[in-house]
């Protein structure tokens, strides 16, 4: 048997022609032109220094963790499919700062981050990531799908948009117990385009529910820039097709998600429904460990341009420039979050694996009550 | 005859059929530029150019019932799903319509398309990426299910689909895209549908299975040979339509039979041929039919538990031991 061939998804073996690689998109200045620029001053308002400080530190730590999985990956300890965020940060830390943990927040595949953010701890994010018995999901779910209801982290799922309606029942469920809550729920600009977004978002803005669905848009869906797989480019305008609220953030700039998203999560509170945010971003990675960054669907030169707008660069120079944070509390800063991976490697190291036995848990409710529950023979 | 992988004997199949009918074309997700998540399509768009091989927006029920629609009026679709697992946005399109068109208009309408991509699992891709789905499209009267196991079977049976009057679905194994065997080079060269394989012949005990199982069974039958045991190895490769004589004559041969699947045991396509050994060829049986299977539970991500969770070598010779009852 071919053992040797499953992380084939999204390898490219060989550098595709030229002319296949796209046309650069638009900019991402260009896109985001029509917002009014702001001061440093406006920008910061109303945040508390510490706050900024822990989103500094959530960005670092995201970065940090995402580049000690992908040792580990290297290293053959963690397994299967494993999509990173880097590039991305400044979504989910500002968008997320934006809300309670009394929310609630779902996601993709694309998650490692959004679970820490959530409050999963580093340890339980990179033990399920080992496939261990202390992970998020006791290693059930590994990198695609991790969960904890604890922490309202309701999720990694791996069916492109299939998460959409989900988060739409769970603001439902806000609204029928009349709850002051939340759902954030994000997805890759790809999922746009299945029925799936376009069911959600008229039934959402139908019963005006407590949905903020944010689309991470990173431009390319595995291989597929979003211009050739799109007829509108501007995803925040679909919103209009369904009369409900949207907006444009930049996704490099954690301020400008945070700001954006306080606006939606603002208006579900007080009833005003969902929103659909776009959020512009990047991923300097590849679509999954086994992706090359850059070769038959962009060019090195794009993703070293784009490199130059780096979220937790832009960010750290603002902190610097307004007397926040300096360089050197920044250096020691990533020495901490350095630390924190580690020792959620090292956590995870010593997680035991997860008992064979386990496998017939966790599957019903109840165990064999009128009859068999199971048909392989084996039980 | 040249030894080829799984996966250029599936590219040869796409490329040979697209050169002899120009009504053939594919579509799929990365099918084009990125020349297949698999790369099964590799070279097809610089060969046959963009209307022919063509990239599709991450809309499994669109592209699917697409490809219903225009095989309904006369060319021939080949729809690639990245992996199987994903096309279940699209059984709607594939049950409700292309599996009844001809009848429910009464037999107005021809369906020419195949429907093809990865099944089962590969490793620690966890609940929702490690399904294999056969028997669930199986269910279906009116689609035909093919599940070739080696690298000739694959292009073979992929050809037959694609000039196929009925929808045909090809089930790749996902594990199976590196594996090299001979192929046969001639531009003809077809498997009709319906037509198992004697993979291993025997006289002890029959294991009957399909797809990227026969390499559990062969591997199995290698070793039972080592204790004295004689096992014979059917290889399904159709599932719709079944080949029954198969399957009888090898029961009436051994007279012991182990059915093996990589898919669920409840209602999986081993339970389906249980029951028609049963039914039909009762009187050959020297013992019940036992049968391997996935475990009933959703795929885990942990290694241990998913090895667990797979059909294996050992399950297929412990059962074989039991029918044999040694
Ligand atoms: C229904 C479905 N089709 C295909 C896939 C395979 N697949 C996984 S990720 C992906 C690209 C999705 O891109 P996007 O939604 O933009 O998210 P990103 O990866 O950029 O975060 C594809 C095609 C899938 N998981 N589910």
């Amino acid at each position: 048997m071919a053992d040797e061939n499953t992380q084939d998804i999204a390898h490219a073996e060989d550098q595709a022609p030229e002319a296949a690689v796209q046309e650069a998109a638009p900019d991402r200045e260009a896109m985001t032109a029509e917002k009014p620029a702001l001061s440093d001053e406006e920008r910061l308002q109303g945040l508390e220094p510490d706050k900024l400080r822990k989103m500094m530190y959530d960005m670092l730590l995201a970065r940090r963790f995402e580049e000690k999985v992908a040792e580990a990956y290297a290293l053959g300890k963690i397994g299967g499919f494993c999509h990173l965020y880097i590039g991305q940060e400044a979504v989910a830390v500002g968008a997320i700062h934006a809300q309670t943990p009394d929310d609630y927040v779902m996601t993709a595949y694309r998650e490692h981050v959004h679970a820490l953010q959530c409050g999963v701890t580093p340890g339980a994010v990179m033990a399920e990531l080992y496939g261990r018995a202390d992970g998020c999901s006791k290693g059930k779910g590994g990198s695609m799908h991790m969960f904890d209801a604890e922490k309202n982290y309701l999720g990694g799922h791996g069916i492109v948009g299939g998460q959409i309606p989900l988060a739409l029942g769970v603001a439902w469920k806000i609204k029928y117990r009349q709850e002051e809550r939340v759902i954030q729920v994000y997805c890759g600009e790809a999922a746009v385009n299945q029925g799936a977004f376009h069911e959600s978002l008229n039934m959402a803005a139908l019963w005006k529910v407590p949905m903020i669905l944010i689309v991470e848009n990173n431009r390319f869906g595995m291989g597929t820039a979003w211009e050739r797989a799109s007829s509108l480019y501007d995803i925040y305008q679909k919103a209009t097709a369904y009369a409900m609220p949207s907006a444009v953030a930049d996704g490099m700039d954690v301020l400008d998600m945070y700001r954006v998203t306080k606006e939606a999560v603002d208006r579900a509170r007080a009833g005003g429904g969902p929103t659909l945010i776009e959020a512009r971003t990047y991923r300097f990675v590849g679509h999954s460990m086994s992706d090359p960054v850059s070769g038959v669907y962009r060019t090195k030169e794009d993703v070293e341009k784009e490199k130059g707008n780096d979220p937790i660069r832009i960010f750290a120079d603002l902190l610097a420039r307004q007397n926040i944070l300096s360089q050197e509390e920044l250096e020691q800063m990533d020495e901490e979050v350095k630390r924190v991976s580690e020792e959620s490697a090292d956590f995870a190291e010593k997680s035991p694996e997860p008992a064979v036995d386990e496998l017939y848990t966790e599957i019903y409710a109840t165990e064999d009550v009128n009859g068999r529950l199971y048909f392989d023979g084996r039980r | 005859m040249a030894v080829i992988t799984y996966r250029e004997a599936l590219n040869q199949a796409l490329a040979e059929e697209m050169e002899r009918d120009p009504d053939v074309f594919l579509m799929g997700e990365e099918v084009g530029v990125y020349n297949g998540a698999y790369k099964v399509s590799k070279g097809l768009l610089e060969k046959f150019g963009e209307m022919r091989v063509v990239d599709t927006p991450i809309t499994e029920l669109g592209f699917a019932g697409l490809g219903v629609g225009a095989a309904m009026t006369g060319v021939r679709p080949v729809i690639e799903f990245m992996t199987w697992n994903f096309a279940i946005l699209a059984f709607d399109q594939i049950f409700n319509s292309a599996a009844k068109m001809r009848s429910m208009s009464g037999g107005q309408f021809k369906m020419p398309i195949t429907f093809r991509g990865p099944t089962g699992a590969a490793l620690q891709l966890a609940a929702q990426h490690s399904q294999a789905l056969e028997s669930q499209v199986a269910h279906y009267p009116g689609v035909k299910v093919v599940v070739p196991g080696t690298p000739a079977d694959a292009k073979g049976l992929l050809k037959a689909a694609i000039r196929d009057d009925d929808p045909v679905c090809v089930f790749e194994g996902e594990m199976l895209y590196n594996l090299k065997g001979e192929v046969p080079e001639d531009d003809d060269f077809i498997i009709p549908l319906g037509v198992a394989d004697l993979k291993r012949q025997g006289s002890d005990v029959s294991i009957i299975t399909h797809g990227k199982m026969i390499h559990v069974a062969l591997q199995a039958a290698a070793q039972l040979e080592k204790n004295g045991i004689d096992a014979e190895v059917l290889d399904l490769r159709s599932l719709r339509p079944l080949d029954t004589d198969a399957i009888l004559a090898t029961v009436a041969k051994t007279n012991r039979v182990v059915l093996l699947e990589e898919g669920w045991a409840f209602g999986g396509i081993t339970a389906t041929i249980a029951a028609l050994i049963q039914e039909e060829a009762f009187d050959h049986l020297d013992a019940p039919v036992l049968r391997v299977t996935q475990a009933d539970v959703p795929m885990p991500y942990a290694k241990a538990m998913e090895r667990a969770a797979k059909p294996s070598v050992e399950m297929v010779i412990q059962k074989v031991n039991q029918v044999l009852y040694r």
